[in-house]
């Protein structure tokens, strides 16, 4: 393969895309040689997925070139990237959970004579992929892919790209679902693919991982290229502050004073369930508590117990002094509990009804008796909530779907106020929404504590959950590691979220959106 | 070796060899089928009848044949994760172009079967354009092609017209030994959809449309092309039902095709035979399972004289029962 002389195997250059006219990409580059495991890391919204997306043609970029061995190539199609040999592999599978492992690799170029798909053949060449993977014992052409686990099915992935020849592989993400013992078989897979001269792009926002695994590493930030560095002379604090860059000066609201305190609104004790076990906590009136933990630490899992969506097991829980069984979203909601989800989209609105209709939702789902038992009016709230967030809309007759992200959770935030509630809680209350609208959702947070109600805020943003909150809760693993007190730095916060010594690598815990 | 692995290794290889003997897991199917029939076997003995009496096959079988080759063709569609509502009136509008082409004449008989044949295809494609270009749901493009054929029916016809020479016959009443043409016939639409579903390119790239249009596309499938191409044999398959009854009618009848139910029935049956509605897996033999159930249990409702109305109340508690019975086997799968 090519040495350190000659054109890289894979180079993008000056590649710039824009979404309905918002710059997502900045002119970046990115080149990546053979043999080389080049990872790109950068927070949310860096454009990381985008910038691989482009890659794939998936997306058509607006600006710029991409070269493959100095040659220029343009894909309309992700096909036409795999043909050229550019395979990614996206943290959503595109795998067929119904059919073979040997019927996925070869999807729509199955090997045939005349009409007729050579079915032995096909297992064949499947096997021959799956011994080079050395996965041959677990994974075998005729298993269905539903039955095997994500680990495996990666590996299916893995499998389905080198039979395109792949000559650059991009792993977007790829232990995002894999434990800790899937994720080093990957490593040594990774590694392997190394040494037979792919140029392997890898996407990661656990920084371990690209140490572990990389020769250079790309940061991105905001759609820019912050610089290309190679990883053995560079420090992890470093790459941490290329990463974050500014985001450390944004502004949060004053915290609460000691008077802003009341009673504790929300407690949980000795509560078990699901990954959960012996969770206390509790949250007072005025207060804003920041939940903070690894992914799959049990972070969205407690609020969802607390919700009643999967409810604890075992244990109490107590609303305003007042023990309560909620077993149910609708008993949550009954004992004034709000849960603003993080997945927005799927869970917090109805993107293809107005502004009204989303705000009214809570409040209808209720019977007139439950309503009338809970105080809450007829009256129509919705606009005066939606003037009380400061909701940007054309009108309330809007579609929820064409307001930006930070106007949508302004509109969970009308669903729930509109039912009084007296525990709010929040999961990634900022995801997905630009810096500007950020602060204006922070400030809100603040505001309602202010009014007496319980904030419980989970976050994988550290300085978001350092600037807001007034008591840090760390959970580790399903249990509550340890509470920090308001302003806790980000070092302390990862040592008990990782239960490691202080010099660990800050491993930032933030699932990829798009 | 330890016991476990040796035990789930012969397992897999059960599961192998069920999985190449019926083509896909068709097997729950085909137990209820047995059961079906021992119930109906021993009620029919209790009665004092023989099922198992060669007419009574013979007669499950020939009543199995319309139903079975539009259930065939509709395993297609909804294998794609699309499925077709026109097929009962198509079926009619084949017995007419069939009865009204041949027109009595046995040297038209080759030109009338070309006729509803190319009918078939064309109604078949029409519907496939409708559903992947324009963008139109399933469900309301083939309504509405349904309601347009209907509405030309009734328009042009009313009661049979036309007329099936005798010796096109042979289809409906013809038999070889003891074997009726048409279960010949059945058997072959069966073998012919089992072996695109299985073997062919055209039946793997619709397994990939039904089970996730995106995932097939970006693999390269061209998917409106594969799924036209099924909603085309679907057409197909009613026309040679359509063909079927003309034979056995002697005549075209614009109403055969409502009355017999074949739209929702074929879809009952399909989904009886395990194949999910919303596409992507299962396959013919489990369709063809599904229709013999129902031919089954039509036959016992007779031997015991059940009145008509009761008949469907019983069949439609099967049907749901069957498809809730799938519903909790794949959730305790998942």
């Amino acid at each position: 393969m090519s040495e350190d002389q000659g054109p890289p195997l894979l180079a993008m250059r000056g590649i710039e895309k824009s979404f309905v006219g918002v710059r997502v990409l900045h002119g970046v580059d990115l080149e990546c040689r053979a043999g080389e495991v080049h990872a790109v890391v950068g927070e949310n919204g860096a454009g990381k997925s985008t910038l691989m997306k482009v890659l794939a043609g998936a997306h058509a970029p607006d600006a710029g070139e991409i070269l493959l061995d100095g040659e220029p190539v343009s894909f309309r199609h992700a096909r036409e990237a795999q043909e050229k040999g550019v395979s990614i592999i996206y943290q959503e599978f595109n795998l067929l959970p119904e059919r073979t492992v040997a019927q996925n690799v070869f999807l729509g170029r199955e090997p045939h004579r005349g009409p007729l798909v050579d079915r032995r053949r096909m297992d064949q060449e499947t096997a021959e992929l799956l011994r080079t993977l050395e996965v041959d014992d677990a994974i075998r052409p005729g298993t269905l892919v539903g039955d095997l686990p994500v680990a495996q099915q990666q590996a299916v992935e893995i499998a389905k790209a080198l039979s395109f020849d792949a000559r650059v592989l991009v792993l977007d993400e790829p232990t995002a679902a894999l434990s800790a013992a899937e994720a080093e078989v990957l490593f040594g897979r990774v590694r392997a693919l190394r040494e037979r001269g792919l140029a392997i792009v890898y996407i990661s926002h656990r920084l371990k991982e690209v140490f572990e695994l990389s020769e250079r590493v790309t940061v991105l930030k905001d759609g820019h290229k912050v610089g290309t560095v190679a990883t053995a002379e560079v420090g992890t604090r470093e790459l941490v502050r290329m990463m974050v860059g500014r985001d450390l000066d944004h502004y949060y609201p004053p915290r609460a004073v000691p008077e802003d305190f009341g009673e504790a609104r929300l407690r949980v004790r000795d509560a078990s369930g699901g990954m959960l076990r012996d969770i206390d906590l509790e949250v007072r009136s005025g207060e804003v508590v920041g939940l903070a933990g690894l992914q799959g630490s049990g972070r969205t899992e407690l609020a969802r117990a607390i919700f009643g969506v999967e409810p604890f097991e075992a244990g109490e829980v107590e609303v305003d002094g007042e023990s309560v069984r909620i077993r149910s979203p609708r008993e949550a909601i009954r004992h004034r509990i709000g849960f603003a989800t993080e997945d927005r989209k799927a869970e917090g609105i109805i993107p293809i009804r107005s502004v009204r209709e989303n705000g009214w939702l809570g409040l209808r789902a209720l019977g007139g008796r439950l309503r009338r038992a809970l105080g809450l009016g007829t009256g129509d709230k919705v606009e005066e909530l939606s003037r009380a967030v400061e909701l940007r809309a054309r009108s309330l007759e809007q579609e929820v779907r064409y307001l930006s992200g930070g106007n949508q959770q302004k509109v969970v935030l009308t669903k729930w106020l509109a039912l009084e509630p007296r525990v709010l809680i929040f999961d990634e209350p900022t995801r997905g929404i630009d810096v500007g609208a950020k602060a204006g959702i922070h400030d809100l947070i603040r505001r309602l504590a202010r009014e007496g109600l319980a904030v419980l805020m989970i976050s994988s943003e550290l300085p978001e959950v350092i600037g807001m909150s007034d008591r840090i809760v760390v959970l580790r693993g399903g249990e509550i590691a340890g509470e920090l007190p308001a302003g806790a730095s980000e070092a302390e916060i990862m040592l008990l979220a990782t239960g490691e010594g202080g010099a660990g690598q800050p491993e930032l815990a933030r699932q990829e959106g798009s | 070796m330890s016991a476990p692995a040796q035990t789930g290794s012969r397992a897999g290889t059960l599961r192998r060899l069920r999985r190449s003997l019926v083509g896909s897991s068709a097997g729950p199917i085909f137990a209820a089928l047995a059961l079906v029939v021992i119930v109906s076997a021993l009620i029919s003995a209790g009665q004092g009848e023989n099922f198992f009496s060669g007419s009574n096959l013979r007669d499950m079988l020939v009543r199995s044949v319309a139903l079975g080759i539009v259930a065939a063709g509709q395993t297609l569609v909804i294998v794609g994760g699309s499925l077709d509502l026109s097929v009962a009136y198509l079926i009619s509008v084949s017995t007419i172009v069939a009865a009204t082409v041949m027109g009595g004449q046995a040297g038209a008989i080759p030109l009338g079967v070309g006729a509803v044949l190319a009918v078939g295809a064309g109604v078949g494609l029409i519907n496939g354009l409708i559903i992947t270009k324009l963008r139109v749901n399933a469900f309301i493009a083939t309504l509405g092609t349904a309601l347009i054929m209907r509405g030309a029916l009734d328009a042009n016809f009313e009661g049979a017209s036309g007329e099936v020479p005798r010796e096109f016959g042979f289809l409906g009443y013809g038999s070889v030994g003891p074997v009726p043409i048409s279960v010949i016939v059945l058997l072959a639409v069966v073998a012919v959809v089992w072996f695109l579903l299985r073997s062919t390119r055209f039946g793997h790239r619709l397994y990939a449309v039904g089970g996730d249009e995106e995932t097939a596309r970006l693999s390269g499938v061209r998917t409106h092309r594969t799924l036209i191409g099924a909603h085309v044999l679907c057409g197909l398959g009613a026309a040679i039902t359509g063909l079927f009854i003309a034979s056995r009618l002697r005549a075209g009848d614009p109403l055969v095709g409502p009355n017999g139910g074949y739209d929702l029935e074929s879809i009952a049956a399909v989904v009886v035979g395990g194949t999910a509605l919303a596409g992507g897996s299962g396959g013919v033999i489990g369709t063809f399972g599904g229709v013999l159930i129902l031919a089954v249990l039509d036959n016992l409702f007779n031997t015991l004289e059940v009145n008509a109305f009761l008949k469907d109340v019983l069949r439609g508690v099967i049907i749901i029962a069957a498809v809730a019975l799938y519903a909790l086997r794949r959730r305790g799968k998942a």
